[in-house]
């Protein structure tokens, strides 16, 4: 675990909560500080297979097969990664998959590393080229009521949609030799 | 070395409720020519994420049967999805390389394979229950009955020839493709 990370904090539990309440059964995931907690539940939870990427494109094709085969799916990925899933994106578009994408931001919000700010200043944008509706989140008590909605348009409104969890709600990363 | 189609339609031979992925171009084209089916998904893009469909229709589908058929270009692009599933070790998740050595959609230039890299290697490498390489039609049976009942999570790297086959088209039109594949899933409760 990032000790730089404020694991403390609950807003994750939020989301893991809308995980159940959807029905939500795979989990793909590239290990992240911010998504650390959240992370931590799904794979303490026997209804969800936890899904350890190699990269985040990866995950797109998991959506597609667990959609296919007739259960949710989520995936959970830092700003930075959502670069690496933008062909695959297609499958999602061409097919009409619903895909639910948490995204935590880096690169926007006191950032000390710029190599992430070419990706996470385009973030956003990326997602709407690819057809994707988006949401941020700046505050932790929004996460219940937009990750919630979030939810409901990608399964009932079978959109594909992205939460922009913001790196001032995240909590700037503090770097230490 | 095997001819690609009939490898294909040899494997597919009582398929029942095998549920097919192809990866896109030739293997694409492979699975057409061995009879339409409803549980065929064809990809025609998303290069190196054909494993990773399978990986998630496994993970869904526990009583079903998934068989991967892709080509070298097309894992060699997924590589990294090798590892994934071998962390996951879904026993009913087979993937089938139709190895020609070469990118035969974009004019036959050589794939890493022709150089020597070790697909089988690879996914031994990753865990893989069982993988193996073939290149002669005594040893399709065998495979054939991996996809049906092996302990996965299977890996077969099979040389095929290197020719481009006439094309064998099914449809491009990929809302159509899934909801094909989802209603019949559906009929098989």
């Amino acid at each position: 675990m990032d000790p730089t990370v404020d694991n403390a904090a609950t807003w994750p539990d939020a989301i893991y909560v809308h995980f159940r309440r959807a029905r939500i059964r795979q989990v793909g995931y590239v290990p992240d500080a911010g998504h650390s907690r959240l992370i931590q539940r799904c794979i303490d939870d026997p209804d969800i297979a936890d899904v350890v990427l190699t990269t985040e494109e990866e995950g797109v094709g998991l959506v597609a097969g667990a959609t296919l085969g007739g259960q949710r799916a989520a995936l959970l990925m830092q700003s930075s990664g959502v670069g690496n899933c933008i062909n695959m994106f297609s499958l999602i578009k061409n097919c009409g998959f619903p895909c639910l994408v948490l995204v935590t931001m880096r690169g926007e919000f006191g950032e000390f590393n710029p190599a992430q700010v070419p990706m996470g200043s385009i973030t956003e944008e990326s997602f709407r080229l690819c057809g994707f509706l988006t949401y941020r989140i700046e505050n932790p008590d929004d996460v219940d009521e937009v990750v919630g909605a979030a939810c409901d348009m990608a399964f009932d409104g079978n959109v594909p949609i992205a939460v922009l969890l913001s790196q001032r709600l995240i909590g700037r990363k503090v770097w230490s030799k | 070395m095997l001819d690609r189609r009939e490898l294909v339609k040899d494997l597919l031979v009582g398929r029942g409720n095998l549920l097919v992925v192809s990866g896109l171009g030739a293997p694409t084209y492979d699975v057409a020519a061995a009879g339409e089916h409803p549980l065929n998904f064809y990809l025609w893009g998303s290069m190196g994420c054909a494993a990773m469909i399978g990986l998630g229709l496994a993970l869904a589908r526990p009583k079903d049967r998934i068989a991967v058929i892709t080509g070298d270009g097309e894992m060699l692009m997924g590589l990294g999805s090798l590892a994934t599933i071998g962390v996951k070790q879904p026993r009913n998740l087979s993937i089938v390389v139709l190895d020609n050595r070469h990118y035969g959609e974009t004019g036959m230039q050589a794939s890493h394979t022709n150089s020597g890299i070790d697909l089988v290697g690879v996914a031994k490498a990753c865990r893989f229950k069982d993988a193996r390489a073939i290149s002669g039609s005594q040893e399709i049976e065998a495979v054939r009955r991996v996809l049906h009942e092996g302990d996965g999570p299977a890996f077969v790297q099979a040389h095929v020839e290197a020719e481009n086959l006439p094309r064998v088209l099914p449809s491009r039109d990929g809302v159509d493709i899934k909801l094909r594949f989802m209603q019949a899933l559906t009929g098989l409760a």
